[in-house]
């Protein structure tokens, strides 16, 4: 028998039984749909995540003091015997090949006062080389400048949001804020950040390093970040780190984390998440191959005087079992295909109606639920199939 | 030479804890073109014996020669295949496929054959035109008569142009002339050499035939094709 003909009489079967089929085909359908719609949402969610966490440029690799053990990292604030990170450590990484630079990083919170007002903040102790490992961008004024360790003077940048809290629409420019206790004078504005993670990166302001570490009473610094040239492999530059570090220090008393390791982990996890609300999903889908077998089941025992009748006229037990695996497969797809339209017609809606929340419709999964549903088909028709196949022609024929 | 060659049939069913002989030791000859007639009350092996002779069924011993070939030993798939190309049936209760036009119940046992769907139309546009269903191509069962359903099931079963046609209780479910029409038809594919062999209770449809074969107890009791 021609594949065509078989499909033909299959898809015959199906719409002669219009509501018994749609019925049956709806259950997948919703099984589909919601695989998609719920990949959908966690494939969003993943995108969004991973957004936001390179929106400062992938290629940036976190040094932090004290070595991670099993016991995990010392948690910051509570006094360890860590050898401290310093101002030299940074500048000796600045001096490593393809690093392209190198910030020390020490914040905290405190008052900022300026132009008569107050605010509570965040304070970011950095230097020159910050404004190109976060990639900012600076409105007005300028970023700190270069300085040699131990001459900083006292400059601030301020973030968009503190800016307007402070001056409002005044020049902020050669203004003097003090931060602490100490003075600094105003020398730039950063341009609007956004938000990370709901942190507002534009409440902010940017002083010396070796100034945070007065204004917070440290000695040493809290992080150290550090980009290098797009392309090479971070592990390269990692271990490049190491070495220098190792040999400034004696021995490894600090944490390496490149971000590309950061990203990969956090998009395993993700990734994981996602599968999870998709096989969520896979549970409606198993009720509609149930369905499925049901009606196929109820089928052949309705057709049993046709499964008789394509025995007599020459049709092979294999010819039987493919019309009606066929016709489940059909079922099942058809299904499939309504539930695909379903699921990324409502991801689609949620998109115009939630657009904060992120919806991406991942097509590979698509086509996996598609292809998925087909195999449910194939799965749910073996039984009833395997059933016609076997009938007893003159049994057949002869129930009436 | 003989189209049919039946020695030594045995078959038996079990029912319960009885055996049931259905046939017992049949011989039986057929040549091409005849017209053979089986009779015999309810349960005496005719519709066991037509079964086996479109090999629906197989028999506890004995062998069965189609066309001088030894047919019993055939593999299903084989058996299927002399099914589609040297059977046809003609059922009691027409057993067309309630969602299909007549057209598309008559292209079945080609499609099964996996002929080319443009000869397929052209073969059964001329059965559906040899027996005047033309106009009823498109017509489903449901909207045909009892008669014209089962000119369809004749046009279906003769559309692969079988060597024998067997008709179980063909007019069973007709009213006398519609009955009438129906014998007409099968005997003019006989007068065309298609062997035809008719399962009856009917004594005058028996009649008709060039011979007959009355069974009785799983055995041929009678035929008058034995001189």
């Amino acid at each position: 028998m021609i594949l065509a003909d078989s499909a033909r009489y299959a898809l015959q079967a199906i719409t002669s039984y219009r509501l018994r089929s749609f019925l049956t085909l709806l259950g997948i359908a919703v099984g589909i749909a919601a695989v998609i719609l719920l990949t959908s949402i966690g494939e969003g969610v993943h995108r969004y995540v991973l957004k936001e966490f390179t929106q400062f440029g992938t290629n940036v690799i976190g040094i932090s003091p004290g070595k991670v053990k099993t016991g995990g990292q010392p948690p910051s604030g509570i006094p360890t015997t860590a050898r401290l990170l310093t101002m030299e450590d940074a500048a000796a990484l600045k001096q490593i090949p393809h690093v392209t630079g190198s910030t020390p990083t020490v914040w905290g919170n405190s008052e900022v006062e300026g132009n008569g007002r107050l605010r509570r903040t965040t304070v970011y102790g950095v230097d020159a080389d910050f404004k190109q490992v976060f990639s900012s961008t600076v409105r007005i004024g300028s970023f700190l400048p270069r300085e040699t360790t131990g001459s900083s003077r006292a400059f601030v940048v301020l973030g968009s949001k503190l800016r307007n809290e402070l001056f409002g629409s005044e020049n902020p420019l050669g203004a003097r804020v003090r931060i602490g206790g100490l003075h600094f004078r105003v020398i730039g504005v950063l341009a609007p950040k956004g938000q990370f993670l709901g942190i507002d990166l534009d409440d902010t302001a940017f002083i010396p390093a070796e100034r945070a570490l007065e204004v917070y009473n440290r000695e040493g610094l809290m992080e150290i970040h550090v980009t290098y040239a797009e392309g090479v492999p971070s592990s390269k530059v990692a271990a490049a780190i190491k070495e220098r570090l190792k040999l400034r220090h004696g021995r490894e008393d600090f944490t390496i984390i490149t971000q590309e390791d950061m990203l990969k982990t956090l998009s395993n996890i993700l990734d994981i998440l996602t599968m999870a609300v998709g096989a969520l999903g896979g549970i409606s889908l198993v009720v509609g191959g149930v369905g499925i077998v049901t009606i196929m089941t109820i089928a052949v025992t309705e057709r049993t005087h046709e499964i008789g009748l394509l025995v007599a006229m020459g049709a092979r037990r294999r010819t039987v079992l493919g019309l009606f695996l066929g016709e489940s497969v059909l079922l099942a797809a058809l299904g499939g295909l309504m539930g695909l339209i379903l699921g990324a017609g409502t991801a689609q809606m949620l998109r115009l109606a939630l657009p904060d929340l992120p919806v991406h419709t991942p097509w590979n999964y698509a086509l996996g639920a598609e292809i998925m549903a087909a195999s449910i088909g194939l799965l749910a028709g073996v039984l009833p199939a395997r059933h016609a196949a076997r009938l007893d022609p003159i049994e057949a024929l002869r129930t009436e | 030479m003989s189209l049919i060659e039946l020695s030594g049939i045995e078959r038996t069913f079990l029912l319960g804890d009885s055996e049931v002989h259905a046939l017992r030791s049949i011989n039986l000859s057929i040549t091409p073109g005849e017209y053979v007639a089986v009779m015999g009350p309810s349960g005496s092996g005719k519709s066991t014996l037509l079964n086996l002779l479109g090999l629906l069924d197989r028999p506890d011993a004995g062998t069965y020669h189609l066309e001088d070939r030894d047919v019993t030993t055939l593999t299903p798939d084989e058996q299927a295949r002399v099914r589609s190309e040297r059977i046809g049936f003609v059922f009691q209760s027409f057993h067309l496929v309630p969602r299909l036009t007549a057209a598309a119940n008559v292209e079945l046992p080609l499609m099964l054959a996996g002929i080319v769907p443009a000869e397929r139309t052209k073969r059964v546009s001329q059965a559906l035109k040899d027996y005047g269903l033309t106009d009823r191509a498109h017509h489903r069962p449901e909207q045909l008569s009892g008669g014209q359903r089962q000119r369809v099931a004749i046009a279906r079963a003769t559309v692969m142009h079988p060597a024998v046609i067997l008709a179980d209780e063909p007019t069973g479910n007709l009213d006398r002339a519609t009955g009438e029409d129906v014998v007409t038809l099968l005997e003019g594919l006989n007068a065309q050499g298609v062997t035809l062999i008719v399962v009856t209770h009917d004594q005058t449809l028996g009649a008709r035939a060039r011979r007959q074969l009355v069974m009785e107890d799983g055995a041929i009791a009678r035929d008058s094709g034995k001189g």
